[in-house]
């Protein structure tokens, strides 16, 4: 089939190029130009060419040390989430009630942490876990575990993570849920009259049917934490030391904290091209399993 | 191997029945033969998919007892039964193959592993799956998938009865004749009892030996198709089956004749025992209506003529009622004015709906 061709249709993309420009291009294209260059303050500039990029991913310089050490830390602390929510998620979302009026009540429970502002998320637990006034933290001293999440690395990783499992866990199960949902009755029916364990149900029959939304599950919580900042910020402010300093965290640190502009947008960068490939590789998986999908339909 | 007896079983989705009108299944009571081909004929929500599921065990009858042979099953779990059943949409187990998919009854009952591939083998042969054995189940269509769910229930060696769930919603056309014969021919060397609930009249009368019409929760009649078509037991049934359906009209009877709007009917039988109060209504199947020239029987105005296929049917008026008239094929009709001849040994007198036999005194 011909279709007339108009060229005259790109004026109608002319805004969003625009728009695109103004709030995502020209922001980023002075990024790339802090990372090529030096600045003493006073708003005078030097060339360095890719200086900036050669010391970032040089793990024996100063520079390229702290970033692989925020960026390992990052990814344990992505790989421990990871390896929490999921199952976590999966166990709520199968033992959530599947009708009545119990289910409103559930969803809107679940949904609760999601809506509370994440600085906010940060201030209650930083509340919660004191050890003088913080019920948890109180609880956990009184029981005679000696407890404190600003001096000790390990209490202050453990209550990052409790609270981001607080905080986030819900989203899973609730994606979860939502694909449950979507199982006819049928499913479970043939299961029983096949004579399916439990355990058989769960591999053969949710589990298969979880595929998808468990995939956008493990995406959505894996960006998150690999960006997260405001919680942990609030909470322990990237300390003790730089026990709980994320990417974001030293990037703040050395933008802001250290008016390092030309390390700091080398950084940015670089972090940026991190979060990218990872998406793209989550995007093929994903898009590999619609095509499956698609074969199926054929 | 199993007689399936369904004792006085009624079914309430409320905890609480209280009327009849709580009923979903009102009382049954009725006998699946070992090997019949048995249809569950009705509309939508008439209770029949409840009735199935209380068979199979998915749900369990407020009253009344289900007996295999003469075991009483009511309570027992539905794997526990020697059921199989195949829903609506087809179910496969997406992850696995189609041999995996059949060998999965086996498995989950810990049949070994040896018998159980042999046993899916023959299976897939009788189905006609040999060739997808090892391609994913989900790549197939839906009449591929459909068989693979009656090759689960057939695999097992235990399965006495197939129960189908509307088996051919979501196949296409050309391929449901194909499955329906595909179930006729296994129904024919298996001996296995198989029970087909529909909605479709055309699926239930060529599947079935025997057909179970049901009406609002309730079995209004059980025959062969022959007998549903020539003797319906109730002005449902009339309607429901065949197309057009029974012309059903209100009447009074006396002696050997019914006026319908004053019109005479002569009929071959007498209704002494009649109910004096109540619906009295006549029924009589547009096939054994004739319409012909004006003045040779009841007068008719024919609001209009329908060809569908294999014969002419007339839509007409008499004394204000409609009806639908079989067009004998030499008839001209000019104008609009015409007239019935009624066959008057197939004319059925109704009492409430229910069939009154005549008497030939």
């Amino acid at each position: 089939m011909d279709r007339p061709l108009n060229n005259r249709a790109w004026l109608l993309v002319l805004p969003v190029f625009g728009i695109v420009a103004f709030s995502a291009i020209l922001p980023l294209m002075t990024v790339v130009n802090y990372s090529v260059q030096d600045t003493f303050g006073n708003n005078q500039f030097f060339w360095n060419g890719v200086g900036w990029f050669q010391e970032l991913l040089d793990p024996s310089k100063e520079l390229g040390g702290r970033f692989f050490d925020s960026l390992w830390r990052n990814l344990l602390f992505s790989a421990i989430i990871l390896s929490i929510q999921v199952p976590l998620g999966i166990v709520v979302a199968l033992s959530m009630p599947r009708e009545g009026w119990t289910v409103a009540l559930c969803l809107v429970l679940m949904a609760l942490p999601l809506l509370i502002p994440w600085n906010v998320v940060g201030t209650i637990w930083q509340v919660f876990a004191r050890g003088d006034i913080g019920l948890l933290g109180w609880t956990v001293n009184s029981l005679g575990i000696d407890y404190n999440y600003v001096s000790d690395p390990l209490d202050a990783w453990i209550t990052i993570i409790v609270m981001d499992v607080w905080h986030w866990t819900s989203l899973v199960a609730l994606l979860c849920y939502a694909g449950l949902k979507s199982i006819p009755d049928a499913y479970y029916q043939a299961a029983r009259i096949d004579g399916a364990s439990r355990w058989a149900v769960f591999r053969t029959i949710q589990l298969p049917k979880m595929r998808r939304v468990l995939l956008i599950a493990v995406l959505l919580r894996f960006m998150d934490s690999f960006m997260i900042y405001t919680e942990p910020f609030v909470l322990t402010g990237g300390g003790p030391g730089n026990a709980t300093t994320f990417l974001s965290i030293d990037l703040v640190k050395l933008a802001l904290g250290q008016f390092d502009l030309g390390k700091a947008a080398a950084m940015s960068l670089v972090y940026n091209l991190i979060i990218l490939a990872l998406c793209w590789v989550f995007y093929t998986v994903m898009t590999n399993v619609d095509a499956e999908k698609k074969e199926v339909e054929a | 191997m199993a007689r399936i007896t369904l004792d006085r079983l009624a079914h309430a989705y409320r905890s609480d029945p209280k009327g009849p009108q709580d009923y979903a299944l009102k009382e049954v009571h009725h006998v699946w033969d070992q090997g019949g081909a048995y249809a569950l004929l009705g509309p939508s929500g008439c209770g029949k998919t409840t009735l199935l599921n209380i068979i199979s065990g998915l749900v369990r009858p407020t009253r009344g007892r289900i007996l295999f042979d003469d075991r009483d099953v009511t309570d027992l779990p539905t794997e526990a039964r020697n059921i199989a059943q195949v829903f609506q949409f087809p179910v496969v187990y997406d992850t696995m193959t189609v041999r995996e998919n059949l060998a999965f009854p086996l498995k989950n009952r810990g049949v070994p592993r040896e018998a159980a591939g042999r046993r899916v083998e023959e299976v897939a042969h009788m189905l006609d799956l040999t060739r997808v054995l090892d391609r994913k189940a989900r790549n197939l269509t839906a009449d591929m998938k459909q068989k693979i769910s009656l090759g689960r229930g057939l695999v097992r060696p235990d399965v006495a009865a197939i129960l189908f769930d509307e088996p051919l919603t979501v196949i296409d056309p050309h391929l449901k004749w194909q499955l329906r014969s595909t179930l006729k021919e296994l129904h024919r060397s298996l001996d296995l009892t198989m029970i087909y609930v529909t909605h479709d009249q055309t699926e239930a009368l060529t599947f079935a030996d025997k057909v179970v019409v049901m009406h609002d929760g309730a079995v209004v009649q059980t025959g062969t198709p022959d007998e549903l078509f020539a003797r319906p037991a109730h002005t449902f049934v009339g309607h429901f089956i065949g197309s057009p359906g029974m012309n059903v009209l209100p009447c009074r009877v006396e002696g050997r004749t019914a006026y319908v709007e004053g019109e005479p009917i002569s009929l071959a039988l007498a209704y002494p025992s009649l109910p004096s109060a109540g619906r009295i209504e006549l029924g009589i199947r547009p096939e054994f209506v004739s319409l012909q020239a004006k003045g040779q029987g009841l007068p008719v105005r024919v609001r209009r003529i329908d060809d569908i296929g294999r014969a002419r049917i007339a839509r007409v008026e008499m004394a204000g009622r409609p009806m639908a008239a079989s067009v004998p094929e030499n008839l001209a009709v000019d104008g609009d004015e015409a007239s019935l001849v009624i066959d008057p040994r197939h004319v059925h007198i109704y009492a409430d709906g229910h069939l009154v036999p005549g008497e030939a005194r």
